[in-house]
């Protein structure tokens, strides 16, 4: 990452897309940058903050990222924000009218969409922000790119006073490539104009930029129209020609070197006419785009003809394994055998570290009856599957609280007597979390709530937030009171723990007292990812083979470093069949949470010998 | 898929050091004055999941994707996922493997088996196999994480370059960062080179 700043102007480095536009954008002079972590774009502004002469940010959600961004253009210094593709769902009140003010500073919105859902839950197509807010869009194929049309991005949005989308996918933030660097122009801040009518936007206000946006979008299809980054390649073999953009591109040109290509690097709005002029030197037309038909559609509604989704998913990426086979079949050629693997091998879904302070929360609620739990979005999601299966629902950052309270309200005659709990983490909390919490007190919910604070951004590799007093440097910040704020939202006094997640008992009870009162509970766990500096590891355990009687209690917690070595099945004197599991404790990976030690009865779990530590790779 | 283009598909698990291992082979391309791209599919890699990383060099490379049934060599550093990956692997491709075998907690609870021979599995379809333990012969070097460099060695005698050109990447490496164990990669990169050269004689003599 370090890498990336000192570099010299001309050298060539081996950079991902992130550190690419990072480059770029310290070089084109921004001023200000800020973000809300999520991948793929999080190394983004990692490596922006590596700057000095950059001001930098995490905030609390992408939507204050994206006003703090605007406030620092509208003072006239450049300014950059980033965020994945549903971060922009957050921060999109903010965008939608920002299009009507515009900007005086340059400023770019870089928004990683995660074609093929690498780690998100759901597949959006970022590029319609660019329709639906009217401005306009840049999409690089690779890390050269992102380098090069930042910094023309900057140039274009002074130009046309306009902030400019560059949308990303996975496949260019985390693919690394070769990118020649430049040096850093400084731009210095035009200082903010009072101009009411222009940046207060009341109704009247805003009737009168409506008029202005139109124009400029005039300006801008004229600008796509000759813009050099709109390619045409005019290939030798004319029987198909495409219009790509992104890495779907390189993916054309890997898999049909000899195709005329229109490659959209301003892909919205879209060069109608430079379009149609490519689509008559060719015998038929696809155009080849992740994830939704937007080019597609545009170009039918002008009456050019084109394939698209009739013949490639709507989904996911369009690798050359997946282009070749359809155009194949529309070119008349034998459809190439697309190959799979050729063994089923057992699949390894992430799991939650060993001694999370997580794993303590959920083995407590997979014991519990009659609850519905609504879950969030972090490491803690990874409660819905094995071997807890404790969170029944999940749908986006901080919903958990309106979701349980909608559960509540809504609930079934049949489910009277069901409680409800919500799970979440701090930096959710306090990324949409909040909002949701009070709503519960102001309407007199019923929920139990879970916060599960470990101090730092787990899930995209352990930022700082405001929950633990550090800034995107790891400098001193004030830090938030957890059960201080959720008083102050409502929640009783009484009704508020804070609970060291790694206590067992004292979690299990205060859970199973706060179900049961019919009223709105907030119980705070307080131990720390052990990602992060603030976790200690502690003595290592292990299992004496002749005491461990195989119950299987210690698996249930859900410890990567706890591994089942022989199965046994036994007959109860109930009759009953049950399966016992006898245990070894991979010493070199425990840090001595004491998870596991505690239901263990039989006391076969005990401090290690450290000078030999047990590696249960086997052979 | 242009000619001139190497295809090296790098696989293992998270936190083994999957995507460090195939930087150092890019850097090596890169010294050598081809263009190169990386790509990995590593969803949250840090939590014990799969990671497939891909290199491709050459004059100029295009997508960064391999295509399955192109690849020309496979690196894996630990069993199940060779045999998970060998279909990307051109005909007659080889596979260099860790025998090492990562357990998960799917197979842990028993809702799934570990494959029982994952070398002989991948033979029986046809691509040669040199399979040793990056972990023991790491260990006798008196240090686990040298694991990875043990791996790079067992590539070195593979490469459409010298294997001098992929250890001078992995010294570059150290000399920046930690100086004081060039000389013990240097020794964990050749014990790699003579494993897999003794397991291909194995093979041969199997
Ligand atoms: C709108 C939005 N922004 C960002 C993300 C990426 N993201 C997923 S979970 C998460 C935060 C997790 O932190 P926390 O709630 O503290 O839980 P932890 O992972 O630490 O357990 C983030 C930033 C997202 N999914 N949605
Ligand atoms: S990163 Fe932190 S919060 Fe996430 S699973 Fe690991 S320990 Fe738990
Ligand atoms: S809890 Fe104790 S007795 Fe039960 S399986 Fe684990 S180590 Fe063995
Ligand atoms: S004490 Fe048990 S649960 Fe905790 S880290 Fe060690 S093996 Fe895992």
């Amino acid at each position: 990452m370090a890498a990336v700043m000192p570099a010299p102007a001309q050298s060539r480095l081996l950079l991902s897309g992130n550190e690419a536009v990072a480059r770029a954008v310290w070089e084109s002079g921004v001023r200000v940058a800020a973000a809300y972590p999520g991948t793929p774009s999080t190394e983004m502004l990692e490596v922006i903050s590596t700057y000095p002469d950059i001001y930098s940010e995490w905030s609390v959600n992408e939507k204050v990222s994206l006003e703090v961004s605007i406030g620092a253009a509208f003072a006239g210094s450049r300014a950059f924000c980033c965020m994945k593709h549903v971060g922009m769902n957050v921060a999109s009140d903010a965008l939608m009218t920002l299009t009507l003010t515009g900007v005086v500073g340059g400023l770019v919105i870089a928004i990683a969409d995660d074609v093929g859902l690498s780690s998100s839950q759901n597949e959006q197509d970022s590029r319609y922000w660019g329709r639906f807010a009217h401005l306009p869009v840049f999409e690089p194929a690779d890390s050269q790119e992102a380098y090069d049309m930042t910094k023309a991005a900057y140039d274009f949005s002074e130009k046309h006073q306009v902030p400019v989308i560059l949308r990303m996918t996975t496949r260019i933030n985390h693919v690394k490539a070769l990118v020649t660097v430049g040096e850093r122009v400084p731009h210095a801040a035009t200082g903010f104009k009072k101009d009411t009518a222009r940046w207060v936007m009341t109704p009247a206000g805003a009737g009168k930029r409506i008029p202005l946006m139109f124009e400029r979008d005039k300006a801008l299809r004229a600008e796509a129209e000759i813009s050099p980054l709109n390619v045409i390649d005019t290939g030798r073999d004319k029987r198909v020609g495409f219009v790509s953009s992104g890495p779907a591109w390189m993916h054309v040109r890997e898999s049909y070197p000899d195709a005329p290509t229109l490659k959209l690097g301003l892909s919205c709005p879209v060069p109608i006419e430079k379009i149609r002029a490519f689509a008559a030197t060719v015998d038929k037309l696809v155009v080849v785009e992740e994830v939704e038909p937007l080019v597609e559609t545009e170009l039918k509604a002008a009456g050019i003809a084109c394939y698209g989704k009739d013949i490639l998913p709507r989904q996911g990426e369009l690798a050359p394994n997946v282009l070749k086979p359809a155009v194949a079949g529309l070119l008349g050629e034998p459809v190439p055998e697309n190959l799979t693997p050729v063994a089923k091998v057992f699949p390894r879904p992430p799991t939650m570290c060993v001694a999370c302070p997580h794993l303590g929360v959920y083995y407590t609620l997979a014991q519990l009856k009659n609850i519905t739990i609504s879950g969030d979005i972090g490491c803690y999601t990874l409660g819905a599957g094995h071997p807890w299966n404790a969170l029944d629902t999940t749908i986006s950052m901080g919903a958990s609280m309106g979701i349980a309270l909608g559960l509540d309200k809504g609930r079934s005659e049949a489910d009277a007597n069901n409680r409800i709990l919500a799970v979440i983490g701090d930096s959710t909390f306090l990324h949409m979390g909040m909002q949701g919490l009070l709503d519960i007190v102001y309407n007199k919910g019923n929920v139990t709530v879970l916060l599960l604070d470990n101090r730092a951004v787990g899930m995209t590799g352990g930022q700082d937030n405001p929950g633990n007093g550090r800034d995107i440097h790891g400098d001193p910040a004030p830090r938030v009171d957890f059960a201080k704020l959720v008083e102050s939202l409502g929640v009783k006094k009484e009704r508020i723990h804070v609970v060291d997640p790694y206590q067992l008992p004292v979690l299990f009870k205060t859970i199973r007292e706060e179900i049961k009162i019919p009223e709105v509970s907030v119980i705070i766990t307080d131990q720390p990812c052990v990602l992060i500096d603030d976790y200690k590891k502690q003595k290592p355990y292990e299992v004496i083979d002749d005491k461990c009687t195989g119950c299987g209690n210690c698996v249930d917690v859900g410890c990567p470093a706890i591994h089942v070595m022989r199965r046994e099945k036994v007959i109860k004197p109930s009759g009953k069949e049950v399966e016992l599991q006898f245990v070894q404790i991979e010493t070199s990976a425990c840090t001595g949470c004491t998870l596991c030690v505690q239901p263990c009865a039989p006391g076969a779990i005990v401090h290690a010998d450290t000078t030999k530590p047990i590696r249960l790779i086997r052979h | 898929m242009e000619k001139n283009v190497t295809n090296i598909l790098v696989v293992g698990i998270g936190g083994q050091g999957v995507m460090t291992a195939t930087e150092i082979l890019a850097e090596a391309a890169i010294a050598l004055g081809q263009d190169v791209k990386k790509t990995e599919v590593a969803g949250m890699a840090q939590r014990g999941g799969v990671v497939s990383s891909h290199l491709r060099f050459g004059p100029k490379v295009l997508s960064p994707q391999i295509m399955a049934g192109t690849a020309d060599l496979l690196l894996a550093f630990e069993s199940a996922e060779a045999l998970r990956w060998c279909h990307y692997l051109k005909p007659g491709g080889l596979v260099l493997m860790n025998t090492a075998k990562l357990v998960p907690p799917v197979v842990n609870i028993g809702l799934y088996d570990y494959p029982d021979d994952p070398v002989a599995e991948i033979r029986a379809r046809g691509y040669p196999v040199r399979a040793f333990d990056a972990m023991e012969i790491a260990m006798n070097l008196g240090e686990v994480k040298l694991g990875n460099t043990v791996m790079l060695g067992a590539l070195g005698d593979h490469l459409p370059f010298p294997a001098e050109v992929l250890l001078d990447a992995i010294v570059k490496r150290f000399s920046a960062k930690k100086p004081a164990l060039v000389e013990l990669n240097r020794k964990a990169f050749e014990a790699g080179r003579a494993a897999a050269k003794a397991a291909g004689q194995e093979a041969v003599a199997a």
